[in-house]
């Protein structure tokens, strides 16, 4: 699957879609691939303070919980229903659906994240490093 | 993102049939001790296939231990709770291996070959502890031997299984009963085939010589790929137990659960002759329990994890052995231990979820029970 041009990734393996101080933020086809299929997600409510590296999100599998992290700070502007109704579009569709779109205190710090490239290099050097 | 990590404790063991499932995209977990395929097309697809039509596991990480010798049977009457003089020629029985406190050093399965030679089918994660265990009582003339190397052990499951295999060995299937086997060639393979499985579905599991693993697995994959048959993970094994309210070996039952408490009176036969652990199960059974192993369904939104919390009335009373989503019915269940006056099911209690709690009801169980 296509990691869009004008996303911005994490380490934890989220995406953020920027767009002025209006972010879009989501978890990345390597981070639905991992969990399998998501039956589960539990969002933070609208006005809710996120902080950078701060879970905000829980995304739960049939098999795991894990926790989404915020990349930059900010206020959660808006919450997705339908990934509530449709969880499993995290999984057919993670580039497309949105957990939350949020304003952003500092649109500068989107800088600090990997752009595609630098993400599936991120991707490439974790997988060798656990192959075995 | 961050997924709750499981422990590695040591290099993971290898099934014969590790590369192949690799090769069909299997997603490697450590279980037991050993690294196993927990998914291949996705839990809930494998899940629904075994449900609804057939599917295919290697569950080779089992362990079996032979008991052979003229009293071979004094041997696994004394480590075990259920009665094994009763099973007949070709028989398997459901059982614990027992500590001297009445409780499971682990589940297993009892198979009687003849009158001096049983098997028993042990867990993964067990099974050498399970054989220093019964050699360490076994003051009888039997001979035990850890013969786990020796085998594969595939199970097919699901209500189109013997559809599946009956092209593929001169063995009749339909008229072999539920817990009971045979030996025959399937694929031309020496086996043995027994109508037993841990997923609440007709099937059978097989046990043969490794050598023939990716011969066995593959013609079962080919045979029943016609029928919808999926090649499944450990995921789906756990979802399917849990939904038909099976224990699992370190969830349900452990060296700190009496099989009066976890529901297993069923097969802990008090009026047989002396076994590990009987003085205590009796004292147990003659003052009663105070707690006992429970079914429960969420009530809130909300997925109940292995681990978490059972609260009532704001005190936490108990703790969740396994739970999670039940995909046949749509709900999210769950088992744990609850105190004794807590267990009538339409009890309400709460599940303490990360920073919130959730309520949820006690329920009879299975959770599933496939018609007959």
């Amino acid at each position: 699957m296509d990691y869009p041009k004008q996303y911005r990734y994490t380490k934890e393996h989220e995406w953020v879609d920027l767009d002025g101080s209006t972010a879009k933020i989501g978890i990345t086809d390597f981070a639905q691939q991992q969990l399998g299929d998501i039956v589960f997600a539990e969002l933070p409510a609208v006005g809710t303070v996120l902080r950078s590296g701060q879970a905000f999100a829980t995304v739960e599998s049939v098999k795991a919980v894990s926790e989404v992290f915020a990349p930059l700070e900010g206020t959660v502007a808006e919450v997705n229903a339908e990934v509530a109704q449709h969880p499993e579009r995290l999984n057919s569709h993670p580039h497309d659906t949105w957990l939350i779109t949020a304003t952003v205190s500092h649109p500068s710090a989107v800088n600090q994240l990997m752009d595609a490239a630098a993400y599936q290099q991120f991707l490439a050097a974790s997988s060798d490093s656990s192959a075995h | 993102m961050s997924e709750i990590p499981s422990a590695v404790v040591r290099p993971a063991r290898h099934t014969a049939l590790h590369d192949v499932h690799r090769r069909l995209g299997g997603k490697m977990v450590p279980f037991g001790g050993w690294d196993m395929p927990v998914e291949y097309s996705g839990i809930l697809a494998e899940h629904r296939a075994v449900r609804e039509r057939a599917g295919l596991f290697d569950v080779s990480h089992m362990g079996e231990i032979s008991i052979q010798g003229r009293e071979a049977l004094d041997l696994v009457q004394f480590v075990t709770c259920n009665d094994a003089s009763r099973l007949h020629l070709d028989q398997c029985q459901y059982s614990g291996l027992m500590t001297p406190q009445g409780t499971f050093m682990d589940d297993l399965v009892v198979n009687k070959f003849t009158d001096r030679h049983y098997w028993l089918i042990v867990n993964a994660a067990n099974r050498e502890r399970d054989f220093e265990h019964i050699c360490q009582h076994d003051h009888f003339d039997a001979q035990v031997v850890n013969v786990s190397e020796g085998y594969t052990q595939l199970a097919v499951q699901g209500p189109a299984t013997v559809k599946i295999l009956q092209p593929l060995t001169p063995v009749a299937l339909s008229p072999i009963r539920y817990y009971h086997f045979t030996i025959g060639k399937l694929l031309g393979v020496e086996c043995i085939i027994s109508r037993t499985g841990y997923t609440g579905e007709d099937g059978f599991e097989l046990y043969f010589d490794p050598e023939h693993s990716e011969h066995v697995w593959n013609g079962i994959l080919d045979a029943g790929q016609a029928a919808g048959l999926l090649p499944c993970g450990l995921g789906a094994r756990n979802t399917l137990r849990m939904e038909a309210g099976m224990a699992l070996y370190g969830h349900e039952i452990d060296t700190t659960t009496t099989p009066l408490e976890a529901g297993l009176g069923w097969i802990t036969k008090l009026g047989k002759p002396d076994f590990l652990g009987k003085a205590v199960i009796e004292r147990q059974a003659e003052q009663g329990l105070t707690r006992k192993l429970i079914g429960f369904e969420m009530e809130e939104a909300g997925i109940a994890r292995d681990g978490y919390a059972v609260l009532h009335q704001g005190q936490r009373v108990g703790q969740v052995t396994s739970a999670g989503p039940a995909p046949t019915l749509g709900r999210n269940i769950g088992m744990a231990y609850l105190p004794v006056a807590l267990c009538p099911p339409g009890t309400l209690i709460d599940i303490q979820i990360r920073t919130r709690t959730a309520r949820a009801r006690v329920v009879p169980m299975p959770f599933y029970k496939r018609r007959a």
